[in-house]
């Protein structure tokens, strides 16, 4: 079902397939099953997680890595084409990662290549395995990932992660949606329209404080500078929201916070502390995850 | 309009081509998608009249022109319901409706300014999914973006 395929959205992927692979992440050990294979990261934005947890799953699995780090660092910065960087990673690898500032890069990269693609991110569409992980983080957490009560709040309009989460949210089946953001930031309409087609009940808001006491995941986000066309939307609404202890306080006993990270200034450093954020577990869970993914592709039992 | 006048604009042509069953409007967009507005064609035009099947319509005549079929294409996505008539010595030797395909590629540009498809020197061609028909509303298979008939019909007329 995995073997040799792309993965580029996680729309692409189903409820069962999803549960298939977590079913593989709580089990995957430690081992040589990759050992021989190589894993070529090419990111061309900035990443610190989605990376570091793709090359220590293939490190773990005794797989090697390779990269290419930076337009600057490449023969992009010679003036080469993304198809050609590509065409190049596909015949030295077995496997290749890419993040890239514009949308539709990792589906030219699959065009392109012939090994497995991995989107992990592209401009502010699609990062299928940052919600992998966050549904996974959920299973682990609550016990299941099915009708949960759930807030999306921050850059709902240019985050990718928040975006693809929501995809995958919604497969599973949702008792309700909230999704808490300033008007700009409101989910796009394309997105919108996949959750009303999925019959999942959604409500948009402003106003975390009115919602959170019926909560059972938050999901907040950074509202991301860089991805906004105009600065001076940014300006408009960054700092718009902040979770405190306080608020956290009012949130149900068994619930949880989760974040993609980075975090910057959404979250009161207090709230680290707090027994419901779970944001730093789940980074954890990147790798255990993206091990079962690898060896999935791979056609590695 | 008079039957006498009626006859006048419609008048057969000996060679070329009739654009029929345009919706109302439509008919400067598809003279400017064929780029037949200011050259070597003669070109007739006959807007807003009576359509038993669609209530008003716009015809447009070319002189000496067979469309090609990226022109029958980009036709489909201003005037998804129209006919073309192909013209040898007064009588029409071809009838075709256009029909608006499933995927539309290499004919319309993604708006999107962050799109790959938008990146030069990028071996990707435009790729859209029909989203709606009516209104029409194609779909990027690269990044998502939604596009109108009214953006579709600035790219093609500048």
């Amino acid at each position: 079902m995995f073997k040799g395929r792309d993965v580029l959205s996680i729309l692409d992927f189903s409820a069962s397939e999803l549960e298939q692979l977590f079913k593989k992440a709580s089990a995957i050990k430690p081992g040589e099953k990759l050992r021989g294979k190589i894993l070529a990261t090419a990111f061309f934005e900035p990443s610190t997680r989605t990376r570091l947890s793709f090359e220590t799953a293939m490190l773990k699995l005794g797989g090697s890595v390779i990269g290419v780090g930076g337009e600057e660092a490449t023969s992009l910065a010679k003036g080469e084409n993304l198809a050609d960087t590509v065409r190049m990673l596909d015949s030295y690898a077995d496997v290749i990662v890419i993040r890239h500032p514009l949308e539709g890069a990792a589906k030219l990269a699959a065009e392109v290549a012939e090994v497995p693609v991995i989107n992990g991110g592209d401009g502010k569409q699609h990062h299928p395995t940052q919600a992998m992980v966050d549904l996974y983080t959920i299973k682990k957490e609550m016990g299941k990932i099915e009708n949960l009560t759930i807030a999306a709040v921050g850059d709902l309009r240019y985050g990718r992660a928040v975006t693809s989460f929501l995809y995958g949210i919604c497969k599973f089946g949702v008792e309700k949606l909230f999704l808490v953001s300033p008007p700009p930031l409101k989910p796009r309409e394309e997105v919108l329209d996949f959750l009303k087609a999925s019959g999942t009940e959604f409500e948009l808001t402003q106003d975390l404080d009115k919602v959170i006491g019926e909560i059972e995941v938050l999901y907040i986000t950074r509202i991301q500078k860089e991805r906004f066309p105009d600065p001076s939307e940014f300006e408009k609404v960054k700092g718009s929201y902040r979770l405190t202890s306080e608020l956290v306080e009012k949130m149900r006993e068994d619930a949880i916070i989760l974040h993609p990270l980075p975090k910057v200034d959404e979250i009161d450093l207090k709230v680290d502390e707090n027994k419901r954020a779970r944001y730093f577990q789940q980074a954890a869970y990147a790798v255990p995850v993206r091990m079962a993914l690898l060896s999935l592709l791979l056609g590695v039992e | 309009m008079s039957g006498s006048s009626q006859e006048l604009v419609v008048r057969k042509i000996e060679k070329g081509t009739v654009i029929d069953h345009i919706p109302a409007g439509q008919a400067l967009n598809v003279i400017k998608i064929l780029g037949v507005g200011g050259g070597k064609h003669t070109v007739a035009v006959v807007m807003n009249v009576d359509s038993k099947k669609y209530g008003r319509k716009d015809i447009v005549k070319v002189e000496g022109k067979e469309l090609s079929p990226v022109e029958v294409n980009r036709i489909a996505l201003v005037a998804p319901e129209a006919t073309i008539n192909v013209i040898q010595e007064y009588k029409v030797v071809k009838k075709n409706k256009v029909k608006l395909p499933e995927r539309v590629q290499g004919i319309v540009r993604c708006t999107n300014p962050s799109c790959i498809t938008n990146k030069p020197r990028e071996p990707v061609v435009p790729t859209f999914k029909v989203y709606s028909r009516s209104p029409l509303l194609l779909l990027c298979e690269y990044c998502g973006n939604r596009i109108s008939q009214e953006e579709i019909v600035k790219q093609f007329t500048g």
